[in-house]
């Protein structure tokens, strides 16, 4: 009986740690065609609800496009044909101190930035191939076109 | 001549084709306030703080003003996938009870609407009372009047595991008051949903 309930309380833990993502900074809340997310080697399918962490890369499809909200209410969209880096996101939900990088390698973004830029300007920051753009507090579209083969 | 221009005229052409070009565009906020961006590449620094002021790098280098129209014809499925708003919904309730306000049942329906919108919404239910009653019996009526609000979430089809469900009792007023002191506007809940 005891090793049932023990069990149990494995699954349960388990499952809420599944709803509580652990470590992550942000999270996809819509997604059309095909997108991906590389972490740690690895390539996983996106789905709406799934968290976003430090150091992933989303990638999109010819046909795909994501969103995805931060913790500190950053809300940034990729077109189709894009990729972005997530080098780099704290937050504290408290002092809404913190630091948030990203790179585009490819493809068009937009971003409306979060309490983070509130709090600090130009804490958020976006790389391109060219140039760094630091962020004070507004809404924004990149663009990186891939050079002709 | 003729042939020499042509080359060259060429060479350029496929100069551009092989160079990445990037644009950026500063965009109104939803709120009307335009921000800025400031631009670092290769030492020099740009600020871009009009609304569609653009920096390209590329063909057409430099800063510029770009129409709504053209922002849309480059990035309209972006835009389009921006995720909603996070928002903030406050509900009232009668005096000593879990029972809502029939202007908050209103607003409630009001508010499932704009939650079903939200393909995986977050959502924290926050419970509050006014000052009258003692602090164990204002926690527990806070939490109970935010768990009713999950409750009736749930009741219409939002995922129960995307609510949380919280009560502060009367510790953190909208309106200070006295002990004692019975203030409708501190009898909510507040939802934040992102």
């Amino acid at each position: 009986m005891r090793w049932i309930l023990t069990l149990l309380a494995a699954v349960f833990a388990a499952a809420s740690a599944a709803v509580c993502y652990a470590n992550d900074v942000g999270q996809i809340k819509n997604l059309r065609g095909t997108v991906h997310l590389e972490r740690d080697g690895q390539r996983l399918a996106a789905a709406p609800g799934m968290g976003v962490k430090q150091a992933d890369v989303l990638v999109t499809g010819a046909d795909g496009t994501v969103g995805v909200t931060f913790l500190d209410n950053s809300l940034l969209s990729l077109g189709p044909r894009s990729t972005l880096a997530i080098d780099r996101y704290s937050f504290d939900s408290t002092t809404h101190d913190g630091q948030f990088d990203t790179s585009l390698k490819r493809g068009t973004l937009a971003v409306v930035s979060g309490r983070i830029v509130q709090r600090s300007p130009e804490a958020m920051r976006v790389r391109t191939p060219s140039a760094i753009m630091g962020v004070r507090g507004t809404e924004f579209v990149v663009k990186v076109d891939e050079p002709a083969r | 001549m003729v042939a020499v221009l042509a080359i060259m005229a060429l060479l350029i052409a496929a100069h551009y084709e092989f160079t990445p070009t990037e644009l950026v565009v500063v965009l109104p906020s939803a709120d009307g306030h335009t921000g800025a961006v400031v631009v670092e590449r290769d030492g020099r620094r740009t600020v871009l703080d009009q609304p569609y002021a653009a920096d390209r790098v590329g063909r057409n280098s430099g800063t510029a003003k770009l129409s709504e129209r053209e922002v849309r014809s480059t990035f309209g499925s972006t835009l389009a996938a921006i995720p909603a708003r996070p928002a903030r919904f406050l509900l009232y309730f009668v005096a000593g009870t879990d029972e809502l306000t029939a202007e908050s049942k209103v607003e409630l329906a009001r508010m499932l609407e704009e939650l079903r919108r939200r393909p995986s919404p977050d959502i924290l239910v926050i419970g509050h009372t006014d000052r009258v009653g003692g602090d164990a019996d204002n926690d527990r009526l806070s939490l109970q009047r935010a768990e009713r609000v999950r409750e009736s979430f749930v009741a219409q089809g939002i995922a129960a595991e995307r609510i949380r469900a919280a009560g502060r009792g009367e510790r953190e007023p909208i309106v200070p008051t006295a002990d004692g002191v019975d203030e409708p506007r501190n009898r909510r809940v507040e939802i934040n949903v992102r």
